[in-house]
């Protein structure tokens, strides 16, 4: 972190910030089924804010609330103060790109991106001025005369994106808009979004159930389960602080132990998890009583194995390697405990495979510090 | 490429001759010198002279075309209504019902259909003629119309009204803008069938049509009734013939649009 420089851009730190997005108390139920569950949340000016869950946890259904295609059943929905209540879509200061992109078909590129400048009465020059800008900033200028069907999925993609820009809203809503295209275009295309979205200043809101893909763009992250919020933070305290076994679970890979806490002192709990297994230190901010049953989570990157038993290390463990799983430039490990236990090591492979001091069967002693992992309440 | 079989070559002119000879045989006594239908005496196009000459005839086919133009017409604006409301406007009290009944007229006997128009027409003091025809045709064509609207918009995908009206349209932009042009040619066969079930009907034009305006199917079966003249067959072949001129177009346009389609995906695939 710069200690001098350009402020972080933290508005939620901010006690005196004001939201543009608030949700406050909002229920949304559809017959008997339950989709968004009181949920409150706010999200600042200029943020890139990400939902981020599995299918059918509520986060489609609050970008079309925001959108006005859907109304809450209980609670209120604020966009810069106004309660959207009785605003409809076309009212709103919002925009959004779908997940088919939308694009309308019978309307040229050009067309499409000047649709929503025309509801607006602009002038033609304005119009004009406005298409080129942005088919200059899609990169799309020589494919002005197309329609859609005649362009490729990722200048589809720009389309909408630039369509949904033009009007320029001080909200734009992304409804899982990579998901049609293929990894290595993904990843361009998210940096891309990015440059965009830092470039006009836009709040961006995108729903999407890729995990790396949400660390990769958003300033901050919600992760949703059935409705409810189960944390809101940025990528990396998401990643290294998880609050609850869902979340740590959710984002990337995790060893999740089942314990339960005997000695407490000073941000430092001493966890029981197996028989015959040297109990776990940990610091950790959490209030944990005694005798208190909690969940251990430590990344598999955290974990150092070692052929011999490490000298200094405070958390320590012996197994057999189980399996290992190359991925090119790292390497996992799981090392089954004697109690059956199976706990994940990733390591980089800084050196040729044939130089690999483990294989199968081999007997090895995982290791890992007391910051290293987060202690969950159940 | 498969030989062509004996068994292929027969089932063929067999299904094409029960298909068309009737109509061959019309076609070619349309030609006839001769005014007995059944003997041929050379080729002669003065039947169709006749037909021109045939005020009644005339009359009628103008009477025809005027009320399947206006009543398709009007179907269609009223079918394509229908077909929206049922399938965009979610759930309201009654909608099965209104959906049932909106499909009803597809199965009433047309006897029953025109009955019941009937009757009302006399109930409220309705002169018969036009205006009757217009109005019954309007009333059964529309629910031919909002079966095929309602099938092309069940298939249509629902985001992009939302786009438009995330894009500032109101409801009726968004559908003019957006939904109409895109299920154009839904409507368009919506209006061309209304249109040709307006041109041939028989059963619902006779109990509607009054002594001031008939029909060309009425005028065809009422003389009938007195004998087949050659004239009837040279008016019938002038109908086979509109009738395969358009028919024929449209398959001309379709396959162009398919040849496009295809062209376009593969200049997409291109770039």
């Amino acid at each position: 972190m710069p200690a001098n420089g350009a402020p972080i851009f933290a508005p939620w730190d901010d006690p005196n910030a004001k939201p543009l997005i608030r949700f406050e108390n909002v229920t949304k139920r559809f017959g008997d089924f339950t989709a968004i569950d009181n949920l409150t949340l706010d999200i600042y000016e200029r943020e890139f804010f990400a939902l981020l869950g599995p299918s059918g946890c509520g986060k489609t259904t609050m970008m079309r609330m925001l959108a006005g295609f859907e109304t809450p059943t209980e609670g209120k929905i604020y966009i810069g103060g106004q309660d959207m209540g009785p605003i409809a879509p076309n009212q709103r200061p919002v925009n959004m790109m779908f997940q088919s992109y939308a694009l309308f078909p019978h309307l040229s590129v050009y067309e499409n991106i000047a649709f929503g400048l025309r509801r607006d009465g602009k002038s033609k020059d304005e119009i004009a001025n406005r298409v080129e800008e942005m088919l200059r900033m899609v990169r799309l200028q020589k494919f002005a005369k197309r329609k859609p069907h005649q362009i490729s999925g990722g200048q589809r993609q720009r389309v909408a994106l630039a369509r949904s820009l033009a009007k320029q809203p001080k909200l734009l809503l992304l409804d899982e808009p990579l998901g049609a295209l293929d990894a290595k275009l993904r990843e361009d295309t998210q940096f891309e979004l990015m440059d965009i979205q830092e470039k006009t200043g836009t709040t961006f809101v995108i729903v999407t159930h890729d995990q790396e893909e949400a660390m990769t763009v958003a300033s901050r992250i919600a992760v949703m389960d059935e409705g409810k919020v189960m944390q809101i933070a940025t990528p990396d305290r998401i990643y290294e602080f998880p609050e609850n076994a869902y979340v740590a679970d959710f984002i990337g890979d995790v060893n999740l132990i089942e314990g339960r806490s005997t000695a407490v002192s000073d941000g430092q709990v001493t966890i029981e998890w197996a028989e015959g297994q040297q109990p776990i230190t940990a610091k950790t901010q959490r209030n944990i009583t005694a005798g208190q049953k909690v969940f251990y989570a430590i990344r598999p990157e955290k974990v150092t194995i070692s052929p011999d038993r490490p000298e200094d290390a405070v958390n320590v463990a012996q197994g057999k390697i189980l399996d290992i799983a190359y991925l090119g430039n790292l390497s996992t490990y799981h090392v089954q405990l004697p109690n059956g236990q199976v706990i994940k090591s990733q390591m980089a492979n800084t050196r040729r495979i044939s130089r690999r001091p483990y294989t199968w069967e081999d007997q090895v002693w995982v290791s890992w510090t007391t910051t290293g992992g987060s202690v969950l309440e159940d | 490429m498969k030989r062509f079989s004996w068994f292929n070559l027969t089932s063929l002119t067999l299904g094409f001759a029960f298909l068309y000879l009737p109509m061959l045989i019309l076609v070619i006594y349309s030609f006839n010198e001769s005014k007995l239908v059944t003997v041929w005496a050379g080729f002669s196009t003065k039947w169709y002279g006749e037909l021109m000459q045939n005020e009644a005839f005339l009359d009628a086919a103008w009477v025809t075309l005027r009320v399947a133009v206006i009543s398709s017409t009007l179907a269609t604006v009223l079918g394509t209504m229908a077909a929206h409301v049922m399938v965009r406007g979610g759930r309201f009290f009654g909608r099965t019902l209104f959906s049932g009944m909106i499909y009803a007229p597809l199965v009433m006997p047309e006897v029953i259909t025109g009955l019941s128009l009937l009757l009302l027409f006399i109930g409220i003091g309705l002169d018969r003629g036009v205006v009757t025809i217009v109005l019954a045709h309007t009333t059964f064509a529309m629910c031919y119309v909002s079966v095929v609207v309602s099938s092309r918009l069940v298939s249509f995908d629902k985001s992009l009204e939302e786009a438009a009206l995330d894009l500032g349209c109101t409801p009726f932009q968004a559908f003019r803008l957006v939904t109409l042009p895109i299920i154009m040619p839904a409507v368009v066969s919506g209006w061309l069938l209304a249109f040709t079930l307006s041109l041939d009907d028989l059963v619902i034009a006779s109990f509607t049509a009054g002594p001031s305006a008939t029909t060309l199917p009425i005028k065809i079966f009422s003389s009938v009734r007195l004998g087949v003249s050659p004239e009837i067959n040279a008016l019938s072949t002038i109908m086979i013939s509109i009738v395969a001129i358009g028919v024929i177009t449209a398959s001309i346009i379709s396959k162009r649009n398919i040849a496009r389609a295809e062209a376009d995906a593969r200049a997409a695939e291109r770039t």
